[in-house]
Formats: C-alpha cells, sequence, structure tokens
C-alpha cells in the first residue's frame, strides 16, 4: 500500500482489512492509481466504518436480547418508549444517515467519476468489446491493437466503450468505475493513472462461454515511452527478414488466418479477430489467457479451444514445419 | 348460516368430518382442494428442487475451488449457473413461502376453511410443477437456459444463442408467472375476504400482511417478465426486433421490463420470511410485537416502494445522471421500512422474556444476514460504488445474505416452528440447535469471503479464474463454507425426518403461540375449525388463555356442506357464508393440458397446440359443469 490514505483507518477496519492489504493482486479496487477510483475507495471505507457502526448496534441489541434469556416472564411494556424506540432508530437515524451518505456519494464522488465531457480530455482511446476480445483504437492514428491499452501517466484518457456484438463491460478497477458496452450505445469512462503501472481489468457483464477469459491490460507508462510506443505501433508491419517468416506470412494469407485477422502493410484485412500488426510487442495472447512466447502461441494456433473453449478461432491443420514458420513470422511482428 | 350453543356435539364435528375428509390414497392427492395438503405438495416440490439448486450450487463451488480447474467446462458451467438462479428464485423460495407456507398457514391463521378459490389453488400447485419439469426437462436435453437467470439480449438472442435453451427459459417463465399470478389473487382475496369475524386489519397476524404485501408485488411485478419473455420469443421465433438495434429496437428495453419485475422480485422473496420472522419471534420472546401496526405498514411499504428502484440494476449501463440520482434516492428509501422491522424485532427479543429455542435461533442468524446484506444494499445506492463494483463478487455476497441469509434462513426457522403443527411431533431440539449453528458456520463461510474477492476485482460469473490475483485462498474458503451449509441442511433434514416418525408427541400449541392456528389440534382437522373463531385481538391465542375469552363465541360451526365465512375487508363483520367447491380432478387435467400446449409450441407444432388449447378450454368448461352434491 503506497498511499497512506487508508493507513489509520485499517486499524479501525478490522480484519477485513488485514485480509485485504495482504493482496498485491493487480485487480484489485482498493488499491487505487488514479483520482478516480481514489476517491471511490475512500467511499468505501467511510460507508465500511458506517457499517461497523450500524451493526454494532444491531449485535447489541441481540447480545441483550440473549442475556436476558433466563427471564421468566416479560416485563410490563411501555407501548409509547417502545415506538418511539423504533422511530428514533429505525426512521430518524437512518434518514440522517442516508441523506449525508447521498450527498457525498451521489453528489460529491460522482463527479470526480463521471464520464469526461468532451474537450477535458488530452486524448482518445475507442474500446470496442467483442466475443472474447477487446480491441483498442487510438483515433487520429492507424493504430489499432488488442487486449493491452498503453496510456500515458498523469493524462487523461477519454475511454469511448462500444461493443461488437453481445454486452460486454469494460472495467480497470485500479483506475475506475467500469462502463457497460451496449449495442447501438456509447459510454465514456475517464483512464487518469497517477503512477505508472499495469492494471489488469476483466470484461464484467456475462458475455457467453469465454466471459471468463476476457481480461484486459491498461498500460499506464511516462509519457516519453508512450510515445515511442505510440510511433512504432503507427507503422506497418515489418516486413519477412529470413525464408522461414516469409513462408509465415505467405501461409498466414493463405490459410484461414487471414479471413480473421489484419496484419497492415500485407493483404490480411480480416476484422473479426484481433489486429496482428504488431502482436509481438504484446505480452500476452488471447485476452491476457495465455502468455506471448513461441511455445503457447503454436498451441494457440493448434489448439485453440484447449485454452479457451469455445473460442472462434479454428484449430488449423498445419505441419510441424508450416507452424514453425507461421510462429517465426508472428514472433517477428514487433 | 347455522349457529348453535356451545360445546359442538359430536355428531356435529362427526358430520364435519365427514363432509371435509378428502378420497383416500395417491387420487386423494391429485385431486385434493384442502389448502393443507396444497401446501405440503409445495412444501416436498420445493424442496426436490431445492435439492437440484444446491447440487448446481455445489458443482459450480467445487469447480471454482481453484484457479483453472476443470471439473466442468464453460457451457455446463453457464447452464448450472443459469439453472442455479432460476431454481432458487421461481421453483424454490417464491413457491415455498407463498405456495407452501402461505397456502398451509394463512386459511389457519385467519380462521378459515380453506382458501378463497381452491380449486385454482390446485391449478396454481399443478402450474407451477409443470414449469419446474418444463425448465428442467431442457437440462435432461442438453439445453438448459444458458444466458444467466437474468437472460440479457442481445446474448439470447437466436444468433449467439442457437439451441433451444432461451426458448425453455422463456416459455418456462411464463408457465411459472401463470401459476404464481393465480396464486396470488387466490391470497389477497381469501385474505380480504375470508378472515374470521372479528378479525379486522389491524388484528390480522403480521404473516398475513406480508403474503398480502407479496401478492400484490406478483401480481403487479409478473406482467412485466411474462411481457419480456413474450417479446423474446417472438424476435428469437418470428423476427420480430424488439431488442436489435439494426432493426430499430433496443437491447435494454429487455434489461428495464426483467427488472421492473426483477427488484420487486427481492422483496417478494424476503417478505415471507419478514412475516415467518413477526410470527416466531413473539412466541418465543413471550410478548407482543413491539411497534406492531408500524411493523404492518413497514411489510406493505417495502412491496409498495420496491417498484421504483428498479433501475440501480443498471447503473452501470450509461443512464442520464438524473435518472441515477432518482433511482439511488428510491433505493435509499425502502432502507427505512426495513430498518423500522429490524429494530421492532431487536427489540421485541430484548425487552421480552426470550427463549433461545431453535426457531429463535434461526431468526437471530437472519436478522445478522439481513443486516449484513441490508448495509452492503446501501453501498449500491451509492452510485459511484456501484458502478465500480456491481457485476462482482461483492454483488453475489450482498445478494445472498439477503436470499440465502435473510430469505432461507426464516424458511429453516419457520419449517422447525410449524413442524409440530403439521405433523403433531416435536422436532429434536438439541439437533435442532446443532444445525443451526453448523448452517449459520457455513453461511458465512460461504458468503463472507465474496465481499473480499469482489472488491479484489473478481467479476461474476465466470467460470474459472486465473491464480496470482489473491483470489485463490478466499474461493477455497467459500466452497468449503458451501459443503458446511449443505451439512446443516442436511442435519435439518435428517432432524424434521426422524422427528416425523419418532418425536414426542405436542399437543395442539408447543410453544404457546398467539395465533389461531395454535388453537386447533396438531395435526389440523380437515376443516381447520370446529366452530369458526371469533377474534378480538392480534394474539387471539394468548388472548385466550389471558384475558379468558371464548373464541368460539357465535359458534359458527358451518356444517351444511363444504362452507367458511366471507366477512367485509376492513373490520370483518360477518357478511354470508360461502359454499366452496370439493375436490376436483379438473385443475390437474387443464394444468397437463397446458403445459403440454407449451411443449408443443417449443418443438414448433403450433397445430397440435391449439388441439391442447381447445382441450383446456373444454377442461375448464368441465370445471364449472360439475357441482358434486354435499351430503
Amino acid at each position: 500500500m503506497k498511499r497512506g490514505f487508508f493507513q489509520p483507518r485499517s486499524l479501525v477496519a478490522g480484519l477485513i482489512v488485514v485480509g485485504l492489504a495482504g493482496c498485491g493482486g493487480n485487480q484489485d479496487a482498493l488499491h487505487p492509481a488514479s483520482g478516480a477510483e481514489r476517491s471511490i475507495a475512500d467511499l468505501w471505507w467511510v460507508m465500511l466504518i458506517g457499517s461497523a457502526i450500524g451493526f454494532g448496534s444491531v449485535l447489541f441489541l441481540l447480545v441483550l436480547g440473549w442475556r436476558r434469556r433466563g427471564r421468566k416472564t416479560s416485563p410490563p411494556s411501555n407501548a409509547k418508549l417502545e415506538t418511539t424506540l423504533v422511530v428514533t432508530l429505525g426512521v430518524g437515524i437512518p434518514v440522517v444517515v442516508l441523506l449525508s451518505l447521498f450527498v457525498y456519494s451521489d453528489v460529491f464522488v460522482m463527479r470526480s467519476t463521471a464520464a469526461p465531457t468532451p474537450g477535458s480530455t488530452r486524448m482518445t482511446i475507442d474500446v470496442i468489446g467483442h466475443d472474447w476480445w477487446w480491441e483498442v483504437r487510438y483515433p487520429g492514428t492507424p493504430v489499432v491493437t488488442a487486449n493491452e491499452i498503453h496510456i500515458p501517466v498523469g493524462s487523461a484518457v477519454n475511454v469511448v466503450g462500444t461493443t461488437a456484438d453481445v454486452i460486454h463491460s469494460f472495467w480497470v478497477p485500479q483506475l475506475n468505475r467500469k462502463i457497460d458496452l451496449i449495442p447501438g450505445r456509447t459510454n465514456r469512462v475517464l483512464l487518469e493513472a497517477d503512477r505508472p503501472g499495469r492494471f489488469r481489468g476483466q470484461c464484467s457483464e456475462f458475455c457467453g462461454l469465454q466471459h471468463a477469459h476476457m481480461a484486459v491490460l491498461v498500460i499506464a507508462e511516462p509519457r516519453a515511452r508512450f510515445r515511442a510506443w505510440l510511433a512504432n505501433q503507427e507503422k506497418p508491419a515489418r516486413p519477412p527478414a529470413t525464408g522461414e517468416e516469409r513462408l509465415g506470412l505467405r501461409l498466414f494469407q493463405t490459410q484461414a488466418c487471414a479471413g480473421c485477422h489484419t496484419i497492415r502493410g500485407t493483404t490480411a484485412r480480416g476484422t473479426i479477430g484481433p489486429d496482428l500488426t504488431h502482436l509481438a510487442s504484446r505480452g500476452t495472447l488471447a485476452a491476457l489467457t495465455l502468455p506471448n512466447t513461441p511455445a503457447a502461441l503454436r498451441s494457440w494456433i493448434t489448439d485453440p479451444d484447449h485454452a479457451k473453449p469455445g473460442v472462434k478461432m479454428p484449430a488449423l491443420p498445419l505441419t510441424g514445419s508450416q507452424l514453425d514458420a507461421l510462429t517465426a513470422y508472428l514472433g517477428s511482428l514487433r | 348460516m347455522t349457529a348453535v350453543d356451545l360445546p359442538v356435539g359430536p355428531q356435529r364435528v362427526e358430520r364435519l368430518e365427514r363432509i371435509w375428509t378428502p378420497r383416500p390414497g395417491v387420487l386423494g392427492w391429485l385431486t385434493t382442494t384442502d389448502h393443507k395438503r396444497i401446501g405440503l405438495l409445495y412444501l416436498f416440490a420445493t424442496l426436490m428442487f431445492f435439492a437440484a439448486g444446491g447440487v448446481e450450487a455445489l458443482t459450480m463451488r467445487t469447480q471454482l475451488a481453484q484457479a483453472n480447474e476443470k471439473l466442468v467446462g464453460p457451457g455446463t458451467f453457464d447452464e448450472l449457473l443459469t439453472m442455479h438462479g432460476i431454481t432458487m428464485i421461481f421453483l424454490f423460495i417464491i413457491p415455498i413461502t407463498t405456495g407452501a407456507f402461505g397456502n398451509y398457514l394463512v386459511p389457519l391463521m385467519i380462521g378459515a376453511r380453506d382458501m378463497a378459490f381452491p380449486r385454482m389453488n390446485a391449478l396454481s400447485f399443478w402450474l407451477f410443477l409443470a414449469s419446474g419439469c418444463f425448465l428442467y426437462a431442457g437440462f435432461a436435453l442438453g439445453a438448459a437456459p444458458n444466458a444467466g437467470w437474468f437472460d440479457y439480449v442481445p446474448l439470447a438472442l437466436k444468433q449467439y444463442d442457437p439451441g433451444s435453451n432461451i426458448d425453455f427459459y422463456a416459455l418456462g417463465l411464463i408457465l411459472n408467472g401463470a401459476s404464481s399470478t393465480a396464486a396470488a389473487i387466490n391470497f389477497i382475496a381469501t385474505i380480504f375476504k375470508l378472515r374470521a369475524p372479528g378479525m379486522s386489519l389491524n388484528r390480522m397476524p403480521l404473516f398475513c400482511y406480508a403474503v398480502l404485501a407479496v401478492a400484490f408485488a406478483l401480481l403487479l411485478a409478473l406482467p412485466a417478465l411474462t411481457l419480456d419473455c413474450i417479446f423474446l420469443e417472438l424476435q428469437r421465433r418470428l423476427g420480430f426486433h424488439f431488442f436489435d438495434v439494426a432493426g430499430g429496437g433496443d437491447p435494454l428495453l429487455w434489461q428495464y421490463l426483467f427488472w421492473i419485475f426483477g427488484h420487486p422480485e427481492v422483496y417478494i422473496i424476503v417478505l415471507p420470511a419478514f412475516g415467518i420472522a413477526t410470527s416466531i419471534i413473539p412466541t418465543f420472546a413471550r410478548r407482543r410485537m413491539v411497534a406492531f401496526p408500524l411493523v404492518a405498514m413497514a411489510e406493505l411499504l417495502v412491496a409498495f416502494i420496491g417498484f421504483g428502484v428498479f433501475a440501480h440494476h443498471m447503473f452501470a449501463t450509461g443512464l442520464a445522471t438524473i435518472t441515477l440520482v432518482f433511482f439511488a434516492a428510491a433505493s435509499m428509501l425502502v432502507v427505512i421500512p426495513s430498518t423500522i422491522q429490524v429494530y421492532a424485532w431487536l427489540l421485541t427479543v430484548a425487552t421480552g422474556a426470550p427463549r433461545f429455542r431453535a426457531p429463535l435461533l434461526f431468526i437471530g442468524g437472519f436478522v445478522v444476514f439481513f443486516v449484513l446484506g441490508g448495509l452492503t444494499g446501501i453501498m449500491f445506492t451509492a452510485i459511484p460504488f456501484d458502478q465500480a463494483l456491481t457485476d462482482t463478487y461483492f454483488v453475489v455476497a450482498h445478494f445472498h445474505f439477503i436470499i440465502f441469509g435473510a430469505a432461507v434462513f426464516p424458511i429453516l426457522g419457520g419449517l422447525y416452528y410449524w413442524f409440530p403443527k403439521v405433523t403433531g411431533r416435536l422436532y429434536h431440539e438439541r439437533l435442532a440447535i446443532v444445525s443451526f449453528w453448523v448452517t449459520f458456520v457455513g453461511t458465512t463461510l460461504t458468503f463472507f469471503p465474496m465481499h473480499i474477492v469482489g472488491l479484489l476485482g473478481m467479476t461474476r460469473r465466470v467460470y474459472t479464474y486465473e491464480p496470482g490475483l489473491g483470489w485463490d485462498a478466499y474461493n477455497l474458503a467459500e466452497t468449503i463454507g458451501g459443503f458446511t451449509l449443505a451439512a446443516g441442511l442436511l442435519l435439518i433434514l435428517g432432524n424434521l425426518v426422524w422427528s416425523r416418525f419418532n418425536g414426542e408427541p405436542c399437543g395442539p400449541d408447543p410453544f404457546h403461540g398467539g395465533t389461531l392456528e395454535w388453537t386447533v389440534p396438531s395435526p389440523p382437522p380437515h376443516y381447520n375449525f370446529a366452530v369458526i373463531p371469533t377474534v378480538r385481538s392480534p394474539y387471539p391465542n394468548w388472548d385466550r388463555t389471558d384475558a379468558g375469552y371464548d373464541l368460539e363465541r357465535g359458534g359458527l360451526v358451518l356444517d351444511a356442506g363444504h362452507e367458511t365465512p366471507s366477512t367485509e375487508v376492513r373490520d370483518a363483520r360477518l357478511e354470508e357464508i360461502l359454499s366452496m367447491p370439493s375436490e376436483s380432478p379438473w385443475p390437474i387435467v387443464l394444468a397437463a393440458c397446458v403445459v403440454l400446449a407449451f411443449v408443443m409450441l417449443l418443438a414448433g407444432h403450433v397445430l397440435i397446440t391449439a388441439v391442447f388449447g381447445v382441450l383446456g378450454a373444454l377442461t375448464l368448461g368441465a370445471w364449472h359443469l360439475h357441482e358434486p352434491e354435499e351430503t
């Protein structure tokens, strides 16, 4: 926990916090890396403390009842006092607490997580949900990539979310709330990382068989590195350098691959699967299902259903040497 | 109207016995219109479905016990996920609370001899059973619904789900809705018109208030779901365009209609549980409910406000800010009637002389879980928090504390509480207390860690997950908790089965309850009350012992046939004596015609569907033709 903010509160919040603080998962909504997410996490801690007090009052009354289990008969009841107590505890206090929560969360916190207004951000990224991967476009450039979103640290980025098929939901817990990607609609969310890092996210709306394997990685990096990355991504694919790579490209264009995938600078223009122009620059395959290593790539091409049952990519009947050539070519696409 | 002086002569009791005794054997159960038998049929059927839903849950939990587990594939997992939701909601909780508890208890609590429409009551049950079998037939044929119980489009459209999985869903739920609608109408009519003389609305048991609120909510909420399912079938089968953007439709239309039903549904699920709690608490706290009128009002208010909060299920869909704020405020408002009830329950126990027998322990567990689930519910009215944590395991934790903790715990407590009434025997107290603690620990261990994995970013409805995200240990704990929970439930079942045969005979009133069901023998006679009671307080049985009132004053024996009195809605002044219909084969025949029509519709045989429709209409005719003479 780098940010000192909830350190003292963690003492108050007790066991749950200890449990949470012990985990360093990078999909953790309580390890914020942006102003927006920090306001959500703060909201959580405040609500947790409030809840603990409310739950305490209930436990107190339960224990009081338990301690009176020895009574022989009920004492005469005072209906007026009882009604007053029920109204105070059940109406008065909750109304005050709920009103405060309403103003705090639904007026103030909501402002910091609101969708970015036009012109308020320095760049826009289009995120398009597919069964079961993320298409990422950088408008104004030819850059099209998949499942990895590079953003510059400290810059407000307007993410515009749409879908190519069913409803998906885009959520990177350490950076902001989620937005549903719904046919016919466009939703927007602000990403503004305040430190460099790799922030995992995952599709949050049930979208069918491989809903579980539809993750996304936001990589926040210093401006210069981001620019270098973007400049490389803008280029068309590197031409094949060796004989084997050339064979790989030919296979890619003649086998089923090109029907679904695009490699800019070649004749492969498919739009069903991810753009592979700079595949080798990405860290993972199949929406973070596999690491992007030659071995994983081979097994992915020969049997995509093994890692991701139900995936739309067909298994390709290639010989061993063809597979070598294809993976060599794809591995060269930096 | 027949009025005699007390005591009722043995000949007249014998005569009542003769009039109300059902046909013997299986035939008697198939043609029964007795609310108690129908209640028991509901109980057995819903417990079967509960077991099925439980096995589905345990299978999913085993699959999720560790990362990248391969017990079931994604296709099977999605079917389990969907069937678990549908089963627990439509085939277990609603039918067990209204169908089993409501049917068995409401007439006994209000001093009636049956429900207002006994044959429609039987029809409700058979349609319910048929809808359950229909949905499970999909499972058996390898085409169970698989797009989640919420069944969002476009995922549920033909384009993405080409099998008949979703058709089983849509038609099955329409059938189920018909059953629930009939039951709701029956409860409203029964509670409004069949209360014993003197049981004015302010003396009506709080359980009946809860059932009344549920019946209204069902009646008003179900049409939205039925309509949604009809739209879905029209689009899937006949190419209509309700939900596709290209044809001018909108996928959000499904969500609006679904949640207009779906959120009142949550209150439909928990309200009867509130009713059970408000029955058990006064008995074991040995005092009247604190703030009785406030609690009655709160029960009705929950059902009413529950209709104004549905869009909080759609906070991440990009609704306008004003819409978000309105529904967040309404969702906060619905908290108030719940806090009123929580503190009324707690104060009743704390100011009484409580005996912590098993039923009250379950109610204690219920309060703990309901408050936990309620507090996280309040968190979801904070829009930014909702938009962050919705569709994660935090939500799964929240609503399982509500649905399992707050709805099922009172059901379990209620099973113990009314078991002596139904069977005439006591359950085994010590084993019951053990079963409570096992179930309580199991429930906590299963659902509490889900809050934490949710905050750690684990999304819902995933069939597997990656290691290294900090989720593994919690998931394993949840699975262990799930099996502990199952063990607790089996202990309860074992206790009840054992006690059914070996329990101590208990007499009419083992716990000294306040309401009318404790004034009749256990098990109650077929005619419920030899003399229809005259009611003077919300706790007539206590009134009788405390103040020496005579419940049978007025002496309505009504032994000229299947008769029960009908009273005026507010003050319950006697209006007339109703002649009730007797046992009949037509409800089950009609249900069979309807379900066969649905099967043929599913199979695409429109002509045969029409044939069964006509047969159903003929059955309805026969239903009204034959009214056998009473003896």
